[in-house]
């Protein structure tokens, strides 16, 4: 019951990126861009809803593709990883590197923040050393004018030698001027791109190396970027270059030899490997600074007054970390009274019309087993899904959007690096264990911001600690039906505050886990680190909730619902086919039973902890329907009636409590183990990803029931 | 009088221009990346809870860097106020 990559949505990262054209006349167009420039938000307003692949939170992690057309042509636009620079550290940079330098599009945009246009400029350089087929979006245009800063784009435009335009992204008519400026270009490409003059004794060495390059490999890359690089010995590009020529072009005798007297002549000039690097990389930040001195004006005294106050008060010594657990309190709130009503008003309906279906099945004198199969067994727990998950998932996720939109998440990174360099880890896990909070998946593949190997394997492997929404109901479901009495406010803070310590104890874990394992299986000491803290921007509320419900709710809902249906389909049968006096359900629980005793659950629980392997969604779903297909001879048809039924299969607040640890501590669902075998590219780490969390859970909820049942 | 210290040395609101890098290997050009590069002046702007890592604007970009990677950040300390 495995799911296909193309229901992950993950088929189109790194090389094995395939571009899906609706015709051979469409122009790809990548769009490039540091990170937090907006550049998914110019995405998203020129797609629409014309993606082949969705933005998952956090940032563009994989390459996510689109299509748009204008009056004159049909365009296919790539949206790549933010990256600084071309000179790829991590595996993301290395994603966009590869997509703009061999994925040979048509055309790349590349998104500049306009308040911070300087540091901007030293990708746009990068960018136009190997091509001239750019256009340099000069975004947020309308901060940066609060900001008191201006740019000249006409003056700009002249000095990088390729069209310059201005956007206000999330003004999706201000996009207009980019797309005009997309046709303009594809009909009169540009040809005089600026480029950074290297020290004499650099260029001369490019002079040597650049023919041969030509007359040996031809035109198809850049011949003056790929000398450089070559000089340079960026030893993962060159194997890039190789699979791109698919040769070993270093083996070139004629390419070698003009290679050797360069560096010899680079040698006689004491320009050693560090030093060109420290060259290069200086020669094009000072290209920059004097293309933005000469383009860009502003009032620096105060304008970013306002972010600085806010630093102060979301990263300060005293609120820093009390207003990180209070907001996530807030948002689990939120999400715990927001979902009640919704969830309850959707069983009510979902059940009605269960009911309309049995009088169909009635009036055609359906068999009984037909009408069990399908209408207690399938639309049950589908039923089930839609009802108990549909509503938290549909408020959390766009809670939490709204926060990353706003720009708090950086900061929970900064926050956190401290607790996780005791851990011999990164920051940035913080940042993919927010990712994981959406989906887990979603976070290993996130943990490609981080550069160092071997935290990027920590940051995988302990991902899982955190309850992904598809995990968020069932401890919602737990807490409000066995902690919590009546409803009100007070009981639903209590609800909230209960829901936030299990996520801390869910943190506890990873940090717990990620220091034993960097002093176990991935010693290591932290490695160096630097974190942007882009400018909080006012979230984009409309615009953050439509998304983040197509997108990721209904996608993760979509997922559970196909995973539900077979899972419904074997529990009914499973329920009424009989071995011997007793169904098969109750072999399988039966024999279950002493291990999951031990542990505070029952055998039923376990088999759904089991069964929910491909989606955690459906956990409390098969619970249901197990119980009732056992023969709980209760009228039940609503979530007022849930508590009774599970007391009655002898449920105690200690079973709640399990079932609560035990979905925040088990093995991840099937979709997260393929992402790490993906990721990771070793059945060794999965293994350990899987193992890991799972007895981890055991022992705490063995532990949890040993001492629990002296108080019962 | 300026003296010659590292990063760490500047408190918050405090400038200094950077005189040299000492860092080597890819933390050297992820610093260089972001644009730190010889006379670039950088400001202090905030701590984290735990005073580490620390905050610096630097060419218009708040970047976040730890204790250990401003040791190797040479810099040429300006007194409060000046520019």
């Amino acid at each position: 019951m495995g799911l296909t990559n193309q229901q992950v949505g993950m088929n189109v990262i790194d090389s094995d990126l395939e571009i899906v054209k609706n015709s051979p006349d469409d122009i790809v167009v990548a769009l490039a861009g540091n990170p937090n420039v907006g550049k998914s938000t110019v995405f998203n307003a020129l797609t629409g809803m014309n993606q082949h692949t969705g933005n998952w939170p956090g940032k563009t992690v994989a390459n996510a593709q689109g299509s748009h057309s204008t009056d004159e042509f049909d365009y296919v636009l790539v949206d790549i990883p933010g990256t600084y620079s071309l000179m790829a550290h991590s595996a993301e940079e290395e994603v966009a590197r590869n997509f703009l330098c061999f994925g040979e599009p048509n055309l790349i945009v590349v998104v500049c923040d306009a308040t911070c246009l300087e540091r901007n400029l030293n990708l746009v350089l990068q960018t136009l050393e190997i091509t001239s087929q750019v256009i340099v979006c000069v975004n947020l245009y309308d901060e940066a004018i609060k900001k008191n800063i201006h740019v000249d784009l006409d003056a700009l435009s002249k000095e990088l030698g390729v069209p310059v335009v201005s956007t206000v992204a999330r003004r999706k008519n201000s996009l207009n001027k980019l797309t005009k400026c997309m046709d303009d270009t594809v009909n009169n490409p540009p040809q005089n791109q600026s480029r950074v003059i290297y020290p004499d004794v650099i260029e001369d060495a490019i002079a040597i190396v650049q023919p041969v390059i030509e007359e040996q490999f031809g035109n198809k890359l850049n011949t003056r970027w790929l000398s450089l690089k070559l000089l340079d010995q960026d030893d993962s590009l060159i194997h890039e270059v190789n699979a791109y020529y698919e040769c070993d072009c270093l083996e070139n005798p004629v390419l070698k030899q003009a290679l050797k007297r360069a560096q010899v002549l680079l040698k006689d000039n004491e320009i050693f490997n560090d030093q060109l690097k420290d060259i290069i990389v200086s020669s094009i930040v000072e290209k920059a600074q004097e293309i933005a001195k000469e383009t860009v004006s502003f009032d620096q005294s105060s304008y970013d007054k306002k972010d600085r106050r806010l630093d102060r008060f979301f990263t300060s010594k005293w609120t820093g970390y009390p207003i990180m657990i209070l907001l996530l309190a807030l948002v689990f709130w939120i999400t715990i009274t927001g979902s009640n009503v919704p969830s309850t008003l959707l069983s009510n309906f979902l059940f009605g019309i269960e009911d309309k279906i049995t009088d169909i099945f009635m009036y055609f004198n359906a068999p009984s087993w037909l009408h069990g199969f399908l209408v207690l067994g399938v639309y049950r727990v589908l039923a089930w899904v839609v009802s108990v998950m549909l509503p938290p998932m549909a408020i959390f996720f766009p809670l939490f959007t709204l926060l990353e939109d706003f720009g708090y998440l950086p900061r929970i990174a900064y926050n956190l690096d401290k607790p996780f360099k005791k851990c011999c880890a990164c920051g940035k896990q913080a940042l993919t264990m927010c990712m994981g909070f959406g989906c887990n998946a979603a976070g290993i593949i996130g943990c490609r911001i981080i550069d160092s190997p071997r935290e990027r394997l920590l940051a995988i492997i302990t991902n899982n600690f955190v309850p992904c929404n598809g995990r968020f109901p069932t401890l919602i479901a737990m807490i409000s039906m066995f902690f919590i009495g009546s409803a009100g406010l007070s009981s639903s803070i209590i609800s909230a505050l209960l829901l936030t310590g299990i996520i801390l104890v869910g943190i506890f874990f990873t940090f717990l886990s990620t220091k034993i394992l960097s002093k176990t299986v991935l010693k290591g000491v932290p490695s160096s680190f630097t974190l942007e803290l882009p400018p909080y921007r006012k979230p984009q509320i409309g615009k953050v909730i439509v998304r983040s419900i197509f997108d990721r709710t209904l996608f993760v809902l979509g997922r559970a619902i196909i995973i539900a249906i077979p899972a419904g389909a074997l529990i009914w049968l499973m329920a009424n086919i009989t071995l011997g006096d007793i169904s098969l359900l109750a072999h399988c629980s039966n024999a279950l039973d002493p291990f999951a005793r031990l542990i505070g659950l029952d055998g039923v629980i376990l088999i759904a902890f089991i069964l929910g392997f491909p989606a955690n969604e459906i956990v409390i779903p098969i619970i249901i329907m197990a119980y009732l297909a056992q023969g709980s001879l209760i009228e039940f048809e609503s979530l007022v009636e849930m508590k009774q039924l599970f007391v009655l299969n002898g449920w105690t607040w200690l079973t709640a409590l399990n079932v609560m640890l035990f979905s925040l501590l088990h093995w991840p669902c099937s979709t997260t183990i393929l992402t790490i075998k993906k990721e990771t590219n070793s059945w060794k780490w999965t293994a350990l990803s899987f193992l890991l969390p799972t007895l981890t859970g055991i022992i705490i909820c063995f532990i949890v029931t040993q001492i629990g049942t002296l108080f019962l | 009088m300026n003296q010659f210290e590292n990063l760490n040395c500047l408190n918050i609101g405090d400038k200094g221009k950077i005189l040299q890098l000492n860092s080597t290997g890819a933390i050297r050009r992820r610093l260089l990346d972001i644009g730190l590069i010889n006379d670039t002046v950088v400001e202090c702007v905030g701590k984290s809870p735990s005073g580490d890592p620390c905050a610096y604007s630097i060419r218009g970009a708040i970047i976040a860097i730890r204790h250990e990677d401003c040791e190797n950040i040479i810099i040429d300390r300006h007194p409060k106020g000046s520019s």
